[in-house]
């Protein structure tokens, strides 16, 4: 099959805002019935659909470039969505133009979240898929296994990924820093507030499994390390016990500093050399700012940690041209490899045809 | 196999592949990557294995351990150092770990090289044919091989925890070791610092105790003064009272002041002077 037609339609974060995209997403019911439909017309030879929260695309390999108009018309009718409101936020590319979008979006170029890795994964699993519905021929699969050695190639060779983009994930980041290995940390949260929450979970999702919880509130505390998993501290003994925890996430809604810089003294004091990392997520601030002074402590509060989100983020999408630079010299070299391809299948086919006497005419008006 | 080139050629060629490691580093985070562990590694090996034959040539010409001048003293030294990271540097995950090593390797073999007044003479007959002496040098030597790699550590320790207060983790800070992974190899590499420097020093003594004329007093005092600030920096990091940034300062000290005694060592040695050109063995 010729790479020229290889296609991509569908719509992304780009041009569709989140609301058309709600509009656009399929269930895995909707998915499944569409992809078998799909699948089985004759124009298209080969397809896998994408489908993420920041996009729907449909990749394809069909005979003409009419197949594409016909994915997109079945699309359209499965979500309800009318012809020229589509053409207004679509995404359509064929040829090698089509291979370099795939290209990046598996690299996370084209995240709405710059780097993000998850895509990684999605595309993998969206290949996967149509490999086992039978979906996928030797275009596709070429095409995406050299997506996926591209993504890769740019995830260990520049900085798209590097450093996280949330405050929780940058909060862990920092305990990484500090301590390296998460799994023995002993993490203490005072206050049962939401982003001290979320920050707890970021923990346990990097492998912290020691999580204590500290709070006025006793009920939401109970049912907040429930949910956690956690184990409670009186939120009298939170200062009296810090020196048992390596990390204590501050997220209260008091009015006035919960841990004294005195008290962040005494626990450093008692942790035997151990450094104690205090983050302050509150507003207004829940650590009072001279501990950041104490020696072997280290204090961050909710400015510090947006502006660390900031500086990865500015970071990554510095390294957005890069990457596309190096996708791009891959997508050319894959397009001239499976242009060779194409020539030499049809040179086999020209000589087979020769062989078996049927000689194909020379074309109308040639002269000899 | 030796022959093929003198003990400052193969030198040369050592101080050659430590510097390539470096440059390779410094290209690696120039382009926002991670130095190539396995590059560092292999180029530190193939140095040393060159470093190796170079001390071995001229080794056997002076039929010793060649600690004879302030040049050969130096080279012991990054010996000494490379070593230590060959065998502790697979365990502790740091690539940046190895492109300082290559950066220290580099400047401690090409520097002495480059300077000829290290070299042009040497003391024959340092260790008076006694090999408990020579394995006194051979100890204390090391242990000042494996200050050299603290400093690094600690330096490696200052950086993280710049990035730390500085509230800037991207770029090249990524790639530093955590503070605690720091703190840790710092206080086992002090540890073994303390424990060759005192088995040395006891070793020496011992001599030293049989003919008190044999040493001077500026070396006994400057290497006794390394061995007492070395165990009192780990007693007082063990005790908690030399923390973070302190201690990493105090280590990076202790590798400056063990080379600044290496002179007086030096210049300890009964003057036998006898001109050395490049030597085969």
């Amino acid at each position: 099959m010729n790479a020229e037609s290889f296609f991509v339609i569908g719509a992304t974060h780009h041009e569709a805002p989140i609301s058309v995209r709600e509009k656009l997403a399929l269930t895995a019911e909707a998915e499944l019935a569409l992809h078998r439909e799909l699948a089985a017309c004759p124009a298209v030879s080969e397809l896998a659909i994408l489908s993420t929260c920041n996009r729907i695309e449909f990749y394809g390999v069909a005979a003409d470039s009419a197949a594409a108009a016909v994915v997109e018309h079945r699309f359209r009718e499965q979500v309800g969505f009318e012809a020229a409101e589509f053409a207004s936020i679509r995404l359509r590319l064929e040829g090698i133009a089509a291979v370099r979008h795939l290209f990046e979006v598996a690299a996370g170029v084209d995240s709405q979240m710059i780097g993000e890795n998850e895509i990684f994964g999605q595309v993998k699993e969206a290949y996967a898929t149509a490999a086992a519905r039978g979906s996928a021929g030797p275009l596709l699969n070429r095409i995406f296994q050299k997506a996926f050695q591209a993504a890769k190639h740019v995830r260990t060779h520049t900085s798209i990924s590097a450093g996280q983009v949330s405050v929780a994930n940058v909060a862990v980041d920092l305990a990484q820093n500090v301590f390296g290995n998460l799994a023995p940390l002993r993490v203490l949260l005072i206050g049962a507030g939401e982003i001290g929450e979320k920050t707890a979970r970021a923990f346990q999702s990097r492998g912290v499994s020691r999580l204590t919880l500290s709070s006025r509130r006793l009920e939401k505390t109970l049912a907040i390390a429930e949910g956690l998993g956690a184990g409670t501290l009186p939120f009298e003994q939170r200062e009296s016990q810090l020196a048992d925890f390596d990390v204590a996430v501050c997220a209260t809604a008091a009015p006035t500093a919960v841990i004294s810089a005195v008290s962040v003294s005494s626990a450093v004091r008692r942790r035997a050399g151990r450094p104690l990392l205090l983050l302050d997520l509150a507003l207004p601030r829940d650590v009072e700012a001279l501990a950041a002074e104490v020696p072997n402590a280290f204090l961050y509060n909710l400015d510090d940690l947006a502006a660390i989100a900031s500086e990865n983020r500015t970071a990554r999408a510095s390294e957005v041209e890069r990457c596309r630079q190096i996708l791009g010299e891959r997508t050319e070299f894959l397009w001239r490899d499976l242009a060779a391809r194409a020539a030499v299948e049809a040179a086999a086919r020209r000589f087979h045809t020769d062989k078996s006497g049927e000689t194909p005419l020379p074309p109308a008006g040639a002269t000899s | 196999m030796l022959d093929a080139l003198t003990d400052r050629q193969w030198m040369w060629a050592a101080g050659a592949c430590y510097l390539a490691g470096f440059l390779a580093g410094i290209v690696s985070i120039r382009r926002g990557g991670r130095p190539s562990g396995l590059v560092m590694y292999a180029l530190i090996a193939a140095g040393y294995v060159l470093q190796v034959f170079g001390m071995a040539v001229r080794g056997r010409v002076v039929a010793g351990c060649p600690l004879g001048n302030a040049f050969e003293l130096c080279q012991f030294t990054a010996w000494s150092a490379i070593t230590l990271y060959l065998i502790v540097g697979v365990t502790f995950r740091s690539s940046l770990l190895g492109f300082f090593m290559c950066g220290l390797g580099a400047v401690l073999t090409l520097a002495s090289l480059s300077l000829p007044a290290l070299d042009a003479t040497r003391r024959s007959h340092v260790f008076g044919g006694n090999a408990w002496i020579e394995f006194h040098a051979a100890l204390a030597l090391f242990s000042y091989g494996v200050l050299a790699l603290l400093a690094l550590t600690s330096l490696l320790l200052l950086f993280r925890l710049h990035s730390l207060h500085s509230k800037h983790l991207g770029g090249w800070f990524s790639l530093l070791p955590s503070v605690v992974d720091l703190d840790q190899i710092g206080v086992r590499l002090l540890t073994s610092a303390v424990g060759l420097l005192a088995a040395s020093l006891a070793v020496g003594s011992v001599y030293w105790l049989r003919d008190t004329s044999t040493v001077t007093g500026p070396k006994l005092l400057l290497t006794v003064t390394v061995w007492c600030a070395a165990a009192a920096t780990l007693a007082l990091r063990l005790r908690g009272r030399l923390l973070g940034g302190k201690f990493a300062w105090f280590c990076v000290a202790l590798f400056a002041a063990a080379m600044l005694s290496l002179g007086a060592v030096n210049a300890s040695r009964r003057p036998i002077p006898a001109p050395r050109t490049a030597m085969r063995s």
